[in-house]
């Protein structure tokens, strides 16, 4: 862990009544990295970014983001973070352009206006922009919701399946504008999701998680290459399907 | 990337601004929403009007007292719709499943607490305004003419309903819709207790005790001194401002307690039950 992490998650524990959901993690992420959280239902990713937005206190360990420790000191960096989560939705009877607003002011944006006018262009929403959010198609509720999380310009940017309901024109589009955003900023992207074609396109760097723990950390190009796949689906498989704790055991 | 200014760390009026504006945009595009605030409080004020018109016919004392009912369902009316608009727009968040976008956003508990007290403001003036002009028109009786006193029993009655309101919002966090019922249905515990309709005497000895230990009797006693003694009683006043105090106290202290327990137990992103 350097003085350059942008996030720092230091032997976190996260343990409900009956389950342990992260068991005892770390990992550093440098500025300006975009790296995926990758795990089957359950591996504790979606916890993980939750303790991350301060949104769950962690059991033991810590996290800290931008120099603040979450959750108790999340309000000096909550304006310098956003996300994006299938868990949540925008309020459905307001337009497009109100849930904007709404959010812009929230994250103290000084030109609400002027913002919303940028991410409807670089986003198209120009022309469902006073449409009430609940009315768009999944696609175009996508498009809003990754707008929405630019909508501060945020240094760390947590995205949570970003593209699952889209098709993959759409999906492909949403890409390449998160590409540039991060490019442009230098941002700092940590992003969960099962689409791997994604992940090898987007990331620079794979945590792989199953039942709470981190089974392996590398580039996706180190990965393919150690387990002897030809791309970052297999390798997952076999994570996911204990092979590699096989394979290293025969080793 | 901008840096952060010292104006976005502290307490904002422009993210209470913000979630005002959101619960205003809502209300604005929905007119069933606009009907519901103004139709119970329409039809208590017509039901219990016309029953003190009749009551009066047949007796002196409230002849001598007239309005006390009326005033009554009013004043009673702000303090049941004054819980139930806050708890309501708490509500709304967790329908729209909104709530994990505002607690990841910088918005604060006090400054969403802070909307959610203006907004209860906001949906009982559109519900109350209306009904207090119906009943100069049904009933000559004028809610505006109480003049200074209505609005130290307006404080009052905030401040409890708030109080309660706070408080459903801290266990709606922690246990998710499960205690929705909670939201709609707590301030009924207040409707025989603080003696909205009779004197506190009218309970037996053991339960004024209670009575007495609740802000909103303080008003209602209050409000009987002044329309049939013509008296205002500020002492009364003062007192339940004192309970009301320790009230909100509880309210916002057991909130912070379950938002806590909520981050603990992971049930922010739920929302659900």
């Amino acid at each position: 862990m350097t003085s350059s992490s942008a996030i720092t998650v230091d032997r976190l524990v996260k343990a409900y009544k009956t389950v342990t959901a992260v068991d005892g993690i770390s990992f550093a992420l440098e500025t300006g990295s975009c790296t995926a959280l990758l795990g089957g239902n359950g591996a504790g990713k979606t916890t993980t970014i939750s303790t991350i937005m301060g949104l769950v206190e962690p059991t033991a360990g810590t996290v800290s983001v931008l120099g603040a420790q979450m959750p108790r000191q999340r309000h000096q960096v909550l304006h310098r973070m956003n996300f994006e989560s299938p868990y949540v939705n925008m309020p459905m009877r307001l337009t497009v352009r109100q849930n904007l607003k709404v959010f812009g002011t929230l994250y103290g944006c000084r030109d609400v206006t002027a913002r919303i006018r940028a991410l409807a262009k670089e986003f198209e929403l120009d022309d469902f922009l006073d449409r009430p959010t609940g009315k768009l198609s999944a696609g175009q509720k996508t498009r809003v919701a990754v707008a929405k999380s630019l909508i501060n310009e945020p240094e760390i940017l947590l995205l949570d399946e970003p593209t699952a309901s889209l098709d993959p024109d759409t999906a492909d589009w949403v890409r390449s504008r998160l590409e540039r955003y991060r490019a442009e900023r230098r941002a700092t992207v940590l992003l969960a999701s099962h689409n791997m074609g994604e992940v090898e396109r987007l990331c620079d760097r794979v945590i792989m998680m199953k039942a709470g723990r981190i089974e392996d950390d590398d580039t996706p190009e180190q990965l393919i290459a150690r387990y002897g796949r030809t791309n970052l689906e297999e390798v997952f498989l076999d994570i996911a399907r204990g092979q590699g704790e096989a394979r290293e055991a025969a080793q | 990337m901008s840096a952060p200014s010292t104006a976005r760390l502290a307490f904002s009026h422009r993210r209470i601004g913000a979630m005002v504006l959101r619960h205003w945009y809502l209300i604005r595009s929905s007119w069933p929403r606009v009907f519901d605030l103004m139709y119970w409080p329409t039809v208590q004020m017509l039901m219990w009007g016309f029953l003190q018109a009749y009551v009066m016919q047949n007796s002196g004392f409230f002849a001598r007292a007239a309005g006390t009912f009326i005033c009554a369902v009013m004043l009673w009316d702000t303090l049941f719709r004054g819980q139930l608009g806050f708890s309501i727009s708490f509500l709304e968040e967790m329908y729209s499943r909104n709530i994990g976008n505002l607690m990841m956003s910088p918005l604060r508990p006090v400054e969403f607490i802070v909307a959610l007290m203006i907004i209860s403001v906001i949906r009982l003036a559109i519900g109350m305004v209306p009904v207090s002009l119906l009943a100069i028109w049904f009933f000559g009786f004028n809610l505006w003419g109480l003049g200074l006193a209505l609005v130290v029993f307006f404080i009052n009655l905030f401040l409890t309903s708030w109080a309660v309101a706070i408080f459903v919002a801290g266990l709606l966090l922690r246990n998710g819709l499960g205690a929705e019922s909670l939201a709609w249905g707590i301030m009924f515990l207040f409707l025989p207790l603080t003696c909205v309709y009779y004197p506190v005497d009218v309970l037996p000895g053991w339960l004024q005790v209670f009575a007495w230990m609740l802000p909103p009797t303080y008003v209602f006693e209050g409000m009987r001194a002044l329309i049939v003694d013509h008296v205002f009683r500020a002492d009364l006043m003062l007192q339940g401002f004192a309970l009301n105090v320790v009230l909100m106290s509880v309210g916002v202290i057991g909130f912070l307690v379950l938002l806590r327990s909520a981050r603990r137990e992971g049930t922010l992103l739920q929302g659900g039950d």
